[in-house]
């Protein structure tokens, strides 16, 4: 059998032969291996998506023009957006890599060319064992499936094979708790259940290396922390290789030796995960992103123009450990007003909310002389809050109700700070919160 | 020394990658077991579909053809188990280009979230199709039985004739999916292709009603050859080899160019799916 694939293989594509089984000595040569990777898109190709048969053909008629045109003014770069430049990195076997940097800065185009689900325009990647990328949880998952036939399917789809799924079924069902709903159709589970059931398949996968894209946002946070768990041990136990592509900073710095910040496509930093966190993080303070404008609202005559976070009263999306927190809002109306109304809450990243206020439940002086714009400034003073990013979220009204609310307006991420110089950090046995409290002991 | 799988991206890669779809093959099995499982789900007959259907039309060619249009069939046996021999492969076929020509587009989702070899997707969906087969050759055995006639020993040609069936079938399935990926116009291109193509195969006529010399021509529709090849194997009606040989021929072709052509835009589709 092996011999006719071959031959045909041959036949068909003499020059570039995709996969090749070796026998390499994986030791010496990096694991992964990504020489100055790159992906355009060209730009319009929102028109290629749909691209009518009828265009082609009209296209095969224009071609003999087109190439006349080209002629004159070859190379029309400005054409292409490049999602993904230059990127270089080896990776040793046993890293665990982190991959940061804001939404668009090329993490996932990177994820999907080392998974192989598109290819890179130019450059060359090379990965050296079995490769399972999670870029989603639970692909594949068919709705109309039993909770059994959809481990075995999916199981499939990452890449394991019969035999080893029967090894590990019974450890995925009670990694996951459905034992009682393995043979009830998946669209009958409730969304706990179905994440948590796609998440096991997932975590029992062992291959060499394992690609991961933020799929540790889901599920609640016991969960999460119990697959962070497995993964860490899975990875000192046999020396999985892991990217993991994460806003999470408080996950990325756990969990990865070395971390990479891309921005607007090209490479900034690669280091140690510290080093490379803290210029992200700073970097991104000077920026002028950490005021984040709004527009208004249809119909609402009271709105938020803008928001941002001072931490210890300077603009900055990083909190050390114990810091005065700030929320600044600028609001605008139609008509004077003397007491806008607001609201906000913080909630984790695992989507739970942890402290909030609101000044229509508690005494708040208004305006002087009711006004068209102003600015709210909320004090928490010093927030008891655990190193990890946080989401705010703004409600602003007036006595007739909410006019303006923004979901997630501001994050900040909280990092670790040594407060009291006792080279310790506030232990509270895996709350969110910890509580400043004074400790009074005294003999009996 | 370890054996390790070294994996290269880089633009422009061509090649069938026959050996990694073969190392992933228990894949294509649970795509088509997924195929079987959903077909017939929340369907009251389940899977006696399979076999009301074709009996259905049966009835209806033998009424309009049989009856009205008075086609004589090529060879001494009723017109139920001439249209039903030429029915049974076309069904198979006219199901897995309907199906499979969709199955890029409907699993996009799947497509841009991890990678599987592509060609496993429109496999999977003809895989699917191939179980109705089986059980529509079980519904001609059992008519075959009601009007009494035994098949001559040539019978023992159905296996080969289905692989060339499934052959021609996977090829034009393969250049389908990926050309209904890039050009949505597929979608609606397909149906009327089917049904036209129904007309240009000798399923409800004997090939006999073209004149001898353009016999052959026929055989460029690779179902042709095979449908009346079916009849020859079951029915014991003399072979009909230009038709038959030809339709070989252009199996090969179809599947080669599907193929090569699903392989050369498949590295596109996760762009523009």
């Amino acid at each position: 059998m092996r011999i006719l694939l071959d031959t045909i293989d041959f036949y068909c594509c003499p020059q570039h032969i995709i996969e090749r089984m070796h026998f390499t000595q994986t030791m010496s040569k990096p694991i992964i291996q990504i020489e100055k990777v790159g992906k355009a898109y060209l730009l319009g190709q929102a028109d290629l998506q749909h691209a009518m048969f009828r265009d082609v053909i009209l296209g095969a008629v224009k071609a003999p023009y087109r190439r006349l045109k080209r002629l004159r003014q070859p190379n029309r770069n400005d054409d292409l957006f490049w999602a993904l430049r230059n990127v270089s990195l080896d990776v040793q076997q046993g890293d665990v890599v982190g991959i940061i940097g804001r939404n668009g800065s090329g993490k996932s185009t990177l994820l999907k060319i080392l998974s192989r689900i598109t290819e890179p325009t130019e450059g060359q990647a090379i990965l050296r064992g079995r490769v399972a990328s999670l870029l989603e949880v639970g692909t594949g998952f068919h709705p109309e499936l039993t909770g059994r036939e959809n481990v075995y399917l999916n199981g499939a789809i990452l890449g394991m094979s019969k035999a080893e799924i029967n090894l590990k079924f019974d450890e995925i069902v009670a990694f996951a708790e459905i034992e009682r709903f393995l043979d009830t159709q998946v669209k009958r589970y409730s969304s706990g259940m179905y994440v948590r059931l796609a998440f096991a398949v997932a975590a029992h996968l062992e291959p060499e290396i394992l690609i991961i894209d933020e799929v540790l946002a889901v599920g609640d946070a016991e969960f999460q922390r119990k697959c962070l768990g497995k993964m860490g041990e899975v990875t000192k136990r046999d020396g999985r290789t892991i990217l993991f592509v994460s806003h999470n900073m408080s996950a990325v710095r756990a969990l990865c030796s070395v971390t990479l910040l891309l921005d607007k496509g090209r490479m900034v930093a690669v280091g140690p995960s510290n080093d490379v966190i803290e210029k992200y993080l700073t970097n991104d303070a000077t920026k002028d992103s950490l005021e984040r404008h709004l527009s208004r609202p249809e119909h609402a005559p009271l709105w938020i123009t803008s928001a941002c976070i001072l931490a210890d009263g300077k603009p900055s999306s990083t909190l050390p450990l114990g810091a005065e927190l700030t929320l600044e809002i600028n609001f605008a109306a139609d008509t004077p007003t003397a007491h806008p109304r607001i609201g906000f809450v913080i909630s984790s990243s695992d989507g739970s909310r942890v402290l909030g206020a609101n000044n229509r439940y508690q005494p708040s002086k208004p305006l002087e002389t009711p006004s068209e714009s102003g600015s709210i400034l909320c004090h928490l003073g010093p927030v008891p809050l655990m190193p990890g990013s946080y989401a705010v979220s703004l409600w602003l009204g007036d006595q007739a109700g909410d006019w303006h609310v923004v979901a997630d307006a501001l994050t900040f991420m909280v990092v670790q700070r040594d407060i009291w110089g006792l080279g310790r950090i506030p232990h509270p046995d895996g709350t969110s919160l910890w509580w400043p409290t004074e400790f009074n002991l005294s003999p009996m | 020394m370890e054996q390790a799988i070294e994996t290269v991206m880089r633009p422009n890669q061509r090649g069938l990658a026959l050996k990694e779809a073969y190392a992933r093959r228990e894949l294509l099995y649970f795509l088509i077991l997924r195929d079987i499982k959903i077909r017939y789900k929340q369907t009251v007959l389940g899977v006696a579909w399979a076999v009301l259907v074709p009996m259905m039309q049966v009835v209806i060619f033998s009424v309009v053809f049989g009856r009205y249009a008075a086609i004589k069939p090529d060879g001494n046996y009723p017109y139920p188990l001439f249209v039903l021999a030429g029915l049974v492969p076309w069904t198979f076929f006219a199901q897995s280009v309907t199906q499979g020509g969709q199955s890029l587009v409907n699993q996009q989702q799947m497509l841009t979230k991890v990678y599987f070899p592509r060609l496993f997707v429109p496999t999977g969906a003809v895989g699917g199709c191939f179980v109705d087969f089986l059980i529509s050759l079980v519904v001609f055995a059992v008519a075959l039985a009601w009007y009494r006639f035994t098949p001559s020993w040539q019978v023992i040609f159905v296996p080969i004739l289905a692989l060339f069936t499934i052959a021609a079938t996977l090829g034009v399935v393969y250049l389908l999916s990926a050309l209904t990926v890039t050009y949505r116009d597929f979608r609606h291109i397909v149906p009327v292709l089917v049904q036209a193509l129904m007309y240009l195969s000798p399923v409800v006529y004997p090939v006999q009603l073209f004149p001898a010399r353009y016999q052959w021509l026929l055989g460029l529709n690779p179902l042709s050859g095979f449908i009346d090849g079916f009849r020859s194997a079951v029915l014991g009606k003399p072979w009909n080899f230009p038709t038959l040989l030809t339709s070989v021929a252009s199996t090969f072709a179809f599947l080669l160019v599907g193929a090569m052509y699903f392989r050369a835009t498949e590295r596109r589709f996760a762009d523009i799916a």
